[in-house]
């Protein structure tokens, strides 16, 4: 059973949820954070990592000496990451995806492929929970490979719960596809119900059954309810504003360790969705 | 004319409340929302929408089976795993590659590498833009497109929109929303912008999150301050946020109170200028007229 937990927006609470429900489970858990910009998960679940590895990408690298200029290259890239001048070849190794189409194709045999680090995954444990992330360097902006390398871990055996990124552009597909199951976390404002509405297209797109957890679910309006109820989507839970849940989390305290009833919540919520 | 950025690391820390409320405070100015991928300031401007242009960026492989005689060339070139066997094969049936649209880069080495010439680069409609009129002044603004990839090319063309309409009409300062993060729409954002204001809580992740912004900020040789929102949630974690700035010398320009009539104004549709004259209003106030020091 793949679980991902998303949200349209940050904010919302969707680590809180992940984690929490990674701590209730009595299954053996996976838990990956494929939040690669945003990683926070390890500050609640405090893993103790013993390994870590680079991710990297493939990119072009031109052996001038054999390189003719003759520009083939530049004219195949689909994200402009190289030009070529009368006299040299320039890489924009930001805008490389790695996609090979350079050097597969240089008539020359100019071009080979060189590693580039975009980011580390570190794998760990945290009591009973398998832990694994990816961290994103800073200023590299292609999360998805990333992303892919962390979900590579995935086991069968265990309950995988994914903490995907906020949005509902390219790295949370990547993260949420392949999932049975899919939490969207939101909040009863306009600005909740705003990016719910978007990410409940992106999930249908998908067909991947979901359902939503409203946090903070005391604070706005009814709306994100009303929506639910039109759109036949379950609310699964509902975690009122707690300033104890609130001081808990900003100090990287798990929900279910300040208030225990919640661990029979997320029990429960576990039950629901997995259909046992 | 100066260009301001507000940005946050992470979501929920308040940004576009803040941003909103400096858009019913500042004089001469153009209004940009750059989170394209969770856009919601326009929640709080209620835009009347002037033009609406179409937005492509990228392209789809589709492949026309008709053509494919199934060498297999395309599936072994794709690095994104978008391309594969159809596993139904009977005789009626012969086997058909097909191409998952939602995998697809739009690298185009199957276009270029496939013999038959059956797989073309199609066009994606990646989201629209759009250009605005609000009580506030003009806005640009943008939905990107469902599931569609966020590079950071429609914030570019957000900016410049925003950009071309100050310049026609004078105006001497754009406030711009920014996106969530550290990836590709933040450096779009933030590239060539005049000041950055980071909006961050006191909260664990909030401060993790915080660094993070930050030390892409001063990648990019920006000027930055920080906002710690909702300050009193955790005096303990803000007076983390404080120190890291001092060691870091980063000012932070205010610590804003935690006050539900925040989330009142929000679900009223209103600035937060507009609803209330409490603290928070004050307190937000008195960071636009730092900031405007700092920009002149
Ligand atoms: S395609 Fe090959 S030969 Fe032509 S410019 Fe590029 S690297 Fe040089
Ligand atoms: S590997 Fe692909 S994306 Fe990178 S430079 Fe070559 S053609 Fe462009």
């Amino acid at each position: 059973m793949i679980i991902s937990v998303a949200s349209g927006k940050g904010g919302t609470g969707k680590t809180t949820v992940a984690v929490n429900l990674a701590l209730s489970l009595d299954e053996k858990v996976q838990f990956l954070d494929c939040d690669v910009e945003e990683p926070n998960a390890h500050i609640f679940l405090t893993p103790e990592i013993k390994k870590k590895h680079s991710v990297n990408i493939l990119i072009p690298k031109i052996d001038e000496s054999r390189c003719t200029y003759c520009g083939k290259c530049s004219e195949i890239c689909a994200y402009h990451a190289i030009a070529v001048l009368p006299k040299s070849v320039m890489i924009f190794e930001q805008l490389c995806h790695g996609c090979g189409g350079c050097s597969l194709l240089c008539p020359e045999k100019a071009i080979e492929e060189v590693c580039k680090e975009i980011g580390i995954i570190q794998i760990g444990k945290s009591k009973k929970i398998e832990f694994i992330n990816g961290k994103l360097n800073v200023g590299e902006a292609m999360s998805p490979p990333l992303i892919r390398a962390v979900k590579k871990n995935i086991t069968d055996e265990k309950v995988v719960i994914i903490d995907a990124p906020p949005g509902t552009s390219c790295p949370v597909i990547e993260s949420i596809k392949g999932s049975n199951y899919c939490i969207l976390v939101t909040e009863p404002t306009p600005f909740g119900l705003n990016d719910l509405v978007l990410a409940v297209e992106v999930i249908r797109k998908l067909k991947i059954p979901f359902g939503v957890v409203i946090n903070r679910s005391d604070i706005g309006d009814e709306e994100v309810e009303k929506y639910c109820h039109k759109e036949n989507i379950p609310v699964l839970m509902e975690i009122p504003f707690d300033r104890k849940i609130a001081e808990a989390y900003s100090r990287g305290i798990p929900v279910i360790e300040a208030i225990l009833e919640y661990k029979k919540k997320f029990q429960e919520l576990y039950k629901n969705i997995s259909g046992d | 004319m100066k260009q301001l950025v507000v940005i946050s690391g992470k979501g929920g820390t308040g940004k576009t409340v803040i941003t909103a409320a400096f858009a019913s405070l500042a004089q001469n100015k153009v209004m940009a929302d750059c989170d394209v991928d969770a856009a919601d300031l326009h929640i709080l401007l209620e835009p009347k929408i002037l033009e609406k242009h179409q937005f492509t960026g990228g392209k789809t492989a589709v492949i026309n089976n008709e053509k494919c005689n199934q060498c297999g060339n395309c599936i072994k070139v794709c690095r994104f795993d978008a391309i594969s066997l159809n596993p139904q094969s009977t005789i009626h049936n012969p086997q058909s590659v097909s191409i998952d649209s939602i995998s697809c880069e739009g690298c185009g080495v199957c276009f270029h590498i496939c013999p038959k010439m059956a797989i073309k680069m199609e066009d994606n409609l990646s989201g629209e833009w759009f250009i605005s009129e609000t009580k506030y002044g003009p806005f640009v603004h943008a939905k990107l497109g469902i599931a569609e990839e966020n590079s950071g090319k429609l914030v570019t063309a957000v900016r410049q929109n925003a950009k071309l309409i100050a310049e026609k009409e004078n105006r001497d300062l754009i406030i711009i929303d920014g996106p969530p993060g550290i990836g590709c729409p933040v450096i779009s954002s933030i590239t060539g912008a005049d000041y950055v204001l980071i909006v961050t809580e006191p909260t664990l992740s909030g401060i993790h999150d915080m660094v993070r912004v930050i030390e892409l900020a001063q990648h990019f040789r920006v000027r930055i301050c920080v906002v710690i929102n909702k300050y009193d949630l955790n005096i303990e974690m803000t007076k983390k946020i404080e120190n890291y700035c001092k060691i870091s010398k980063i000012s932070v320009m205010e610590k804003i109170i935690y006050d539900s009539v925040v989330t009142e104004s929000v679900v009223n549709k209103k600035t937060i200028i507009e609803y209330s004259n409490g603290k928070v209003a004050r307190q937000i106030k008195n960071v636009w007229e730092a900031i405007q020091n700092e920009l002149n």
